[in-house]
C-alpha cells in the first residue's frame, strides 16, 4: 500500500477513471437535480433557477408527509420481514456442506438474472384471485370437503358454501410481499458473509458452557452477526424506500409511496423542480435515519461496557 | 498399556474409534482410563487424532464405535451442553460482545444459577486466574494471555468434573508459555479437577502432566508417567518423538543370562541387560545426555562408539556435539557446559570415544 502511494503515476492511472466516472455521472447530475429543486417551472420544458423554496414548502404539506411516513413504514416492514426470513436462510447456508454452499448461494442470486419487471409481473400471476396461491387453497378446500364427506359430514358445509379466494393482490400486503421478494438477496448475502466468517468454536463454547441450541443462537450467533445485520438492513431499507415498481404494479389505491410520487413528477406530471425537492427530502431523511442508527448503536456499545 | 491410574477412573474411554467420511480413521480403537485428579496429556504430532479424541470427550464429535463413560455415566446419548466437562478452546473463543464478567457468568446464567450466587462465584473464578478487577473489560482490551485466563475462568466457574484443554498454550510466546505451564499446574492443584490437555509440544506434556498418552495415526502408542516415557519408551516412535535420541538398527542374536546379545552395524556386537521379548527388538538407542566423551576407550565395561568430532553446536548451557564414526554412522552427544572452559575443549577433527553404561541403552520395537 505504502509503495503504491509513493508512485503517483500508478496512483493517477488507477484512481482517475473511477474519479471521473463518479464526477460525471453522479456528482454533476446530483448537482443539477439540487439546482432544479430551487427552480420554477416556466413551461413544458423550461426550468428557471430562481432559488425559490416553494417546492420544499409544498413537500412538507401533510398530504405528502403522510406519504413519506407510509414509505418509511413499508420499507421498514420489508426490512424486518426480510431480516426474519433471511437470517435463517443465511444461517442454514453457512452451515451447509462446503460443496453445497455455492449452489445454495446461486439459488439466492438466481432471481437477479431475470428482469425485475418480469419477476414482478410473475408475482401478479401468483397472488391474483385466480392465481397460484388461491388455486392451491381451493385444492385444499376441495380435499377438506372430500374428507368431511367421507366422515359423513358432507351435508353441513362446514368449510363454507363455496371457496372464497383470498384478496392477495392490489393492497399493501402485495407491495410488501413484492419488496421482500426482490430485496431478500440483499439481506441474505451480507448476513451469510458475517455468519460464514463466524468461528464455529464460539458456538461450541456456548454449547460447552451448558447453553442449548436456541440459547446459543440468540446469545452468541445473532449478536456476533451484528455487522452483517446492520449492512443487510441498510442495503435493504434504502432501495426499498426508493422502489416504485412494486407499489405501481402490485399496490392498491392506498399503496402510493413517495417513490411513486417522485416518479410521477418526472414523468406524467412533468414537474421536475418539485420531484427534485422530494428526492432531496427523501435523501436527507435517509441520511438522518443512518445517522440515528449510528448514534444509537454507539450508545449500545457504551451500555454493554458497563 | 499402563494401569497405574486411580482405582476409579473419572473418564473411561473404551475401544473408541472415529472414522470421518472418506474413510479417514482419525481415532482407532483407543482405550484409556483417566483417574480423578490426574493431569493427563494427549501428546502426538498433528493429525494423530488427539484433538478428535478430546472433542469426542466434550461431545462435539460422535464416536463411530466404542463407549465413553464420565464418572461412571455413559455419554453416548448426552449432548455437549449436558456433559460434566468444560473446554478451553485453542482459539479461546471468548465472546467478543460480552464483558469479561459476562463471559465468565454466561455458563452460570445458562444453568439458572441463583442471581445472588453468580457474582461471588464469577469474582472467585477471576481471582483464581489472577484477573480480579478485570470484570468490566471487553475481550478486545485484553492481551492473548489474559483472554486465555478468561477462557480458563469461564470453564472452571462451572466446577466441571473434567477440564479439557485443546492446545491451550500454542498461541502464546515462549516466555509466557513457560509461565502459563507452571500456572496451569498450580491451578490444577488448587481446584483438584481432572485436566486433560492436548498438545503437540513434548516439553509441555513432560513438564505439566502426571501421565501422558502418546498418539500416532489414531492409535495410542504408550501411556506412562513422563519420566518412564522418556527413560523407558516402548517403541521407536515414542523414543524419537519424546526428546532427542541416537538410533541404530539392531539384530538380536540371543539371550545370555540377563543380557541380550545384539549385532549392531554401527557398534559391532554388544550385550545389553534385557528382560523382554527379544523377537520384537529392532533398534538400539541411547539418549544424547547419557553419553560421555572420552579421549581413551574406558575399561569399565561401558559401550563405546569411536569417532571424530564433526560439528559442535553451542546452546549456552549445553553443547551438541556431532561425532561421526565408522561407516558413516553418527552420534549426537549433549555436553553439559559445567565450566566456562568446557565448550573450548572440543574442535572439529578431534578423535575421541562416546561411551555409555549398558543399562542406559534402550532396546526398542519398531
Amino acid at each position: 500500500m505504502e509503495s503504491w502511494r509513493r508512485n503517483p503515476l500508478f496512483f493517477w492511472i488507477v484512481g482517475l477513471p473511477p474519479t471521473l466516472w463518479l464526477v460525471l455521472f453522479f456528482l454533476v447530475p446530483l448537482g443539477l437535480i439540487w439546482l432544479f429543486s430551487f427552480s420554477d417551472k416556466r413551461g413544458i420544458i423550461d426550468i428557471e433557477l430562481t432559488w425559490t423554496l416553494a417546492n420544499y414548502a409544498r413537500s412538507l404539506e401533510w398530504l405528502y408527509l403522510e406519504i413519506f411516513l407510509k414509505s418509511f413504514w413499508m420499507a421498514g416492514a420489508t426490512t424486518v420481514i426480510a431480516l426474519l426470513v433471511g437470517f435463517p436462510i443465511a444461517f442454514a447456508i453457512s452451515f451447509a456442506p462446503p460443496k453445497a454452499k455455492p449452489w445454495l448461494l446461486l439459488l439466492i442470486i438466481l432471481p437477479f438474472w431475470t428482469n425485475l419487471l418480469i419477476r414482478t409481473y410473475a408475482l401478479i400471476a401468483v397472488l391474483r384471485s385466480r392465481g397460484f396461491v388461491n388455486f392451491g387453497l381451493e385444492w385444499l378446500w376441495d380435499q377438506g370437503n372430500w374428507v368431511l364427506s367421507l366422515a359423513g359430514l358432507g351435508g353441513y358445509q362446514l368449510l363454507g358454501e363455496r371457496f372464497e379466494p383470498l384478496e392477495l393482490l392490489y393492497n399493501n400486503f402485495a407491495v410488501v410481499f413484492g419488496l421482500v421478494y426482490v430485496f431478500l438477496p440483499f439481506m441474505v448475502l451480507p448476513l451469510y458473509a458475517a455468519l460464514d466468517r463466524l468461528d464455529r468454536s464460539y458456538i461450541e463454547a456456548s454449547l460447552d458452557l451448558g447453553a442449548g441450541q436456541l440459547r446459543s443462537f440468540f446469545s452468541v450467533v445473532v449478536p456476533m452477526a451484528k455487522a452483517g445485520v446492520v449492512s443487510g438492513v441498510i442495503i435493504t431499507f434504502i432501495p426499498a424506500l426508493g422502489s416504485f415498481l412494486q407499489s405501481d404494479l402490485l399496490g392498491g389505491p392506498d399503496s402510493q409511496i413517495i417513490a411513486n410520487v417522485i416518479e410521477r413528477q418526472f414523468k406524467s406530471a412533468n414537474d421536475w423542480p418539485y420531484g427534485a425537492a422530494l428526492s432531496f427530502i427523501l435523501m436527507y431523511l435517509t441520511f438522518f435515519a443512518l445517522a440515528l442508527r449510528a448514534v444509537l448503536s454507539r450508545g449500545n456499545r457504551d451500555a454493554e461496557g458497563l | 498399556m499402563n494401569d497405574s491410574a486411580a482405582p476409579k477412573p473419572i473418564v473411561s474411554i473404551q475401544n473408541m474409534s472415529k472414522r470421518f467420511a472418506g474413510a479417514v480413521t482419525a481415532v482407532d480403537q483407543v482405550s484409556l482410563d483417566i483417574g480423578a485428579g490426574e493431569f493427563f496429556a494427549l501428546l502426538g504430532p498433528s493429525g494423530c487424532g488427539k484433538t478428535t479424541l478430546l472433542r469426542m470427550i466434550a461431545g462435539f464429535e460422535t464416536p463411530t464405535e466404542g463407549a465413553l463413560l464420565i464418572d461412571g455415566q455413559d455419554m453416548s446419548q448426552v449432548p455437549p451442553n449436558r456433559r460434566p466437562v468444560n473446554m478451553v478452546f485453542q482459539s479461546y473463543a471468548v465472546f467478543p460482545h460480552m464483558s469479561v464478567f459476562d463471559n465468565v457468568a454466561y455458563g452460570l446464567k445458562v444453568a439458572r444459577t441463583k442471581g445472588s450466587e453468580i457474582r461471588p462465584r464469577v469474582e472467585e473464578a477471576l481471582e483464581l486466574v489472577k484477573l480480579g478487577g478485570y470484570g468490566a473489560r471487553k475481550p478486545d482490551q485484553l492481551s492473548g494471555g489474559q483472554r486465555q485466563r478468561v477462557a480458563l475462568a469461564r470453564a472452571l466457574v462451572k466446577r466441571p468434573k473434567v477440564l479439557l484443554l485443546d492446545e491451550p498454550l500454542s498461541a502464546l510466546d515462549a516466555k509466557l508459555r513457560e509461565a502459563m505451564q507452571m500456572e496451569l499446574v498450580r491451578l490444577q492443584h488448587s481446584v483438584g479437577i481432572t485436566f486433560i490437555i492436548v498438545t503437540h509440544d513434548q516439553s509441555e506434556a513432560l513438564s505439566m502432566a502426571n501421565r501422558i498418552a502418546v498418539m500416532e495415526g489414531g492409535k495410542v502408542r504408550q501411556v506412562a508417567p513422563p519420566s518412564e516415557l522418556y527413560e523407558r519408551p516402548s517403541s521407536r516412535f515414542v523414543a524419537d518423538f519424546i526428546g532427542k535420541i541416537n538410533l541404530f538398527e539392531a539384530k538380536p542374536l540371543g539371550q545370555s543370562g540377563a543380557a541380550l546379545e545384539l549385532e549392531v552395524p554401527a557398534l559391532g556386537r554388544i550385550a545389553v541387560p534385557f528382560s523382554g521379548d527379544p523377537a520384537k527388538v529392532a533398534w538400539v538407542a541411547v539418549r544424547p545426555e547419557k553419553l560421555r566423551l572420552l579421549r581413551q576407550p574406558p575399561e569399565d565395561g561401558s559401550l563405546v562408539f569411536p569417532g571424530t568430532v564433526a560439528e559442535v553446536a553451542y546452546y549456552g548451557e549445553t553443547s551438541h556435539v556431532l561425532v561421526s564414526g565408522p561407516n558413516g554412522h553418527g552420534m549426537t552427544v549433549n555436553l553439559h557446559n559445567g565450566t566456562q572452559e568446557t565448550p573450548s575443549t572440543l574442535a572439529p577433527g578431534d578423535s575421541l570415544c562416546c561411551s555409555w553404561a549398558p543399562e542406559d541403552t534402550l532396546l526398542l520395537a519398531d
